[in-house]
């Protein structure tokens, strides 16, 4: 039984919001740095653009500790598996980050060698576009997930939903003006 | 990933081997070699047999030290590794058969993102190749603007180097401080071709575009912030009790067994060969016409290249700062109308214009038919390009020798007799990055 | 260069006699040492063309007598789109070639030697024998291209998974943009918009 299930009363509804709030600002990484974007996500988690501010600088290694697979870089057809395995090793409540294009559709390598968008494999909740994103589209990323978990919409939408996915998808950030965080489109 | 122990006689798709791709024969006592008759047992994952004392573990492909998707299997006796065999193909994205599908204008886009953590490099070969069997000369400011964003690239890799080395070692802080200096790097990039990383910058012909006003404070600033930061690591980590004890003696490889591997870098570098391709006398940027020296030590170890890395930021902090002194003017890309194609605006006065645009864009230009092999140093070791054209305008091969992948051929020499513990410090030391080795 | 215009040095001589025998030291004396071989210069980079028989053999008398110690590069190529290709005279043009790209630590040269390799029967000798940094390069080419390297000590996929079916670089085995895969009914709204 889980929080989400409970008829909504006053008190519920503060444990319930202290839950999500915790949630949120303590999302675990695990490291699944595949390419070029691994370097970018480490850039995120370096000093300049510090992920430690929204609690996120411990990445695990054992998927087992980690909240929030973001999957940064290619994945090609062996890794595809490995994929999966670590992804079903997570413990729920847990998120996916397709970052970067080769991650979300494939990219530039529409060949035999990469599967064509890690959606196909994970149910993936929000898209990074970019290649490779720089740290401050992954963090808009990141923060776009933090509002989802914040108002509930991720986990509202794996109950109902039959993928499990939230389907978000953002702008690339770089340089142009912060764009509000897109509502999802779509049924509930 | 553990299966049950099973008789491998003629189960195997290919027949022409003992071990499996991704199998490591556990060897019965008294035998020795692979393929020897006595054991018939193929193990994976963590099943061992009681009478055995080695060990088969695997390690990767995601491990946090593994330096992306490197997946080991290890033979252990207790902590020592007997045998070690590498795994690679967890990045195998195609590019060598996508390159055959692009243009010579769109190879960039697709090179660079092998070796992703020095860009210009796979850029600048690629171009060179192309160049060369093309027969154009690219005017001296472009080889010039080429070598200094190579050399910032040797900066900015051998940072990235530095912090993943000292994190997997257990100088976590080293991680923090090595982006620090590397953004910098990277923002001069930002500002001269647009992006962090993967530019797409150097291409046949020249580079996309000239440097930005005022590129020579900004590099000079960089220069200074690097070189601050540099003195800051060698304080922390060269005379450190700590990294002396987990990297001298470790990981040792001899000048013999690095040549016969075809290892080249900063790996056979510390075994005392001298091996620089910037030093040659065919070298397409002109390394001739700076001052710098090429690093090299005796022993062969952990220490001794990260040592050799740490001062090749140096001598490139050299080179640069003398690129900004001597940098001469003129085109930053050859004016032939059939590879460059003509600028936006001209579009809209010459007809001419509009169509080499057009057909430099759509169809892409024609590279005469013939095959080259050019190498350049990159911060791994010898990046090489072979290129094979059949007169269209896309190549009919574009095979690029990846020095991580040699390099990580000798993996196996330097882990034998190892500690599980140094495992991590050796394949650190290697600095493999897995988009070249994998392509 | 000489100031005394009567002597003519190897540049000279190269440009005089644009017929002899290559003015490359190593081409000529694999030319002497081994007269079924074909050498050419391929943009002025010297190149070989061996017979599969010699090609082990001359690998280890380039290491041994001439100083190449180091093996760069050796891939394979398919030339099945590009059969009518040029090639030098005494070489016949087969659907495959496997190229070596050879160095030399002690003088600095390089050079190339290329085999060429029957659709047939595409089976070539290993160079592991004088190079064992030709382990992987030979898997890899075994792996895209099918090409079987006899004598090798473990010729299996690298690149690929295990299992997989078909070797990708050949010209006629998987192409290159594969079309985009169709999700149905069920699809997200983001895949719905993407028209998947």
């Amino acid at each position: 039984m889980s929080f989400e299930s409970l008829p909504a009363n006053f008190l519920t509804t503060r444990i319930e919001d202290l839950v999500k709030w915790s949630r949120r600002n303590s999302v675990w990484p695990a490291t699944f740095g595949l390419a070029c974007c691994a370097i970018e996500m480490m850039a995120t988690g370096a000093a300049h653009y510090d992920l430690a501010r929204y609690g996120m600088e411990v990445f695990r290694a054992s998927p087992r500790q980690a909240d929030l697979m973001i999957v940064a870089g290619r994945v090609s057809q062996k890794m595809a598996p490995v994929l999966r395995q670590v992804y079903d090793q997570m413990v729920e409540p847990k998120w996916v980050i397709s970052m970067g294009v080769c991650a979300s559709t494939g990219g530039m390598f529409n060949n035999y060698a990469l599967v064509q968008g890690v959606d196909q494999i994970v149910p993936v909740d929000v898209y990074v576009p970019g290649c490779p994103p720089g740290p401050e589209t992954l963090m808009h990323g990141i923060l776009t997930l933090h509002e989802q978990i914040r108002t509930g919409e991720i986990l509202q939408r794996r109950v109902t939903s039959p993928t499990g996915g939230a389907a978000l998808s953002i702008d690339a950030l770089d340089g142009a003006p912060e764009p509000e965080p897109t509502a999802p489109s779509g049924a509930r | 990933m553990t299966r049950d122990v099973e008789a491998r006689e003629g189960e195997r798709l290919e027949h022409l081997t003992d071990e499996g791709a991704q199998e490591m024969r556990v060897r019965a006592p008294g035998h020795d070699a692979p393929g020897d008759g006595g054991t018939e047992m193929v193990l994976t994952g963590q099943q061992w047999p009681e009478t055995e004392e080695t060990m088969i573990v695997n390690m990767g492909p995601q491990h946090p030290s593994t330096h992306g998707v490197l997946r080991l299997m290890l033979e252990l006796d207790g902590e020592t590794i007997l045998r070690c065999k590498p795994i690679i193909g967890y990045l195998h994205t195609g590019m060598e058969k996508t390159g055959e599908e692009l243009t010579y204008a769109q190879g960039g886009t697709n090179v660079t993102r092998m070796d992703y953590a020095s860009p210009f490099h796979n850029e600048t070969v690629f171009a060179v190749a192309a160049e060369h069997l093309l027969g154009i000369e690219v005017p001296p400011r472009a080889r010039w603007i080429r070598m200094l964003l190579c050399e910032l690239n040797r900066i900015s890799s051998h940072l990235l180097f530095l912090a993943t080395n000292g994190m997997d070692i257990g100088a976590v802080s080293m991680m923090i401080y090595g982006w620090r200096e590397r953004e910098e790097v990277l923002r001069f990039f930002e500002a001269v071709t647009g992006l962090r990383m993967n530019h797409n910058f150097i291409r046949v012909g020249g580079t996309a575009a000239d440097l930005p006003d005022g590129w020579e404070d900004d590099v000079t600033r960089v220069c200074d912030l690097v070189m601050d930061g540099v003195f800051d690591y060698d304080g922390l980590l060269t005379e450190n009790p700590i990294w002396i004890e987990r990297t001298v003696g470790v990981g040792v490889i001899t000048a013999e067994e690095a040549k016969a591997l075809g290892v080249t870098g900063p790996i056979l570098r510390s075994t005392g060969v001298p091996r620089d391709l910037r030093r040659s006398p065919d070298s397409p940027l002109p390394y001739g016409e700076v001052d710098f020296d090429v690093i090299y030590t005796q022993n062969g170890d952990c220490f001794d290249r990260y040592r050799i890395r740490l001062s090749e930021i140096v001598e490139s902090v050299k080179i640069v700062r003398q690129c900004v002194e001597k940098m001469p003017l003129g085109d930053y890309r050859v004016q032939d109308l059939k590879v460059t194609p003509p600028p936006r605006k001209r579009i809209d006065e010459s007809m001419e214009a509009l169509i080499h645009h057009f057909k430099l864009f759509t169809e892409g230009f024609k590279v005469p038919a013939g095959e080259t092999y050019q190498a350049v140093e990159s911060p791994r070791g010898e990046l090489g390009c072979y290129l094979v054209s059949d007169g269209t305008s896309r190549p009919c091969r574009m095979h690029v020798r990846a020095p991580s992948f040699y390099n990580l051929q000798a993996l196996p020499t330097m882990l034998r007799g190892a500690l599980v513990a140094d495992s991590v410090a050796i394949i650190s030391s290697v600095d493999p990055i897995m988009g070249d080795v994998d392509r | 260069m000489a100031d005394d215009d009567t002597t003519l040095d190897a540049a000279d001589e190269a440009r005089e006699n644009v017929n002899e025998p290559p003015a490359d030291p190593v081409l000529a004396a694999a030319a002497a040492a081994f007269p079924e071989a074909v050498a050419h210069e391929s943009a002025g980079q010297p190149v070989i063309f061996l017979a599969r028989d010699a090609w082990a053999d001359f690998a280890r008398w380039l290491h041994d007598d001439q100083g190449f110690d180091v093996l760069s590069d050796l891939c394979g190529v398919d030339h099945l789109l590009n059969a009518g290709r040029a090639v030098p005279a005494g070489v016949t043009p087969e659907r495959f070639e496997v190229v070596a790209n050879l160095t030399s630590f002690v003088h600095g040269g390089r050079l190339r030697a290329i085999c060429e390799v029957p659709a047939a029967d595409p089976v070539v000798p290993t160079l592991t024998g004088t190079y064992p940094g030709a382990d992987w390069p030979e898997r890899e080419t075994f792996d895209l291209f099918g090409i079987r390297f006899d004598g090798h000590p473990d010729l299996t996929r690298i690149l690929l998974p295990e299992d997989w079916q078909g070797h990708p670089l050949r010209k006629d085995d998987a192409p290159a943009r594969v079309p985009v895969m169709f999700k149905g009914p069920g699809a997200t709204p983001f895949q719905q918009a993407r028209g998947r």
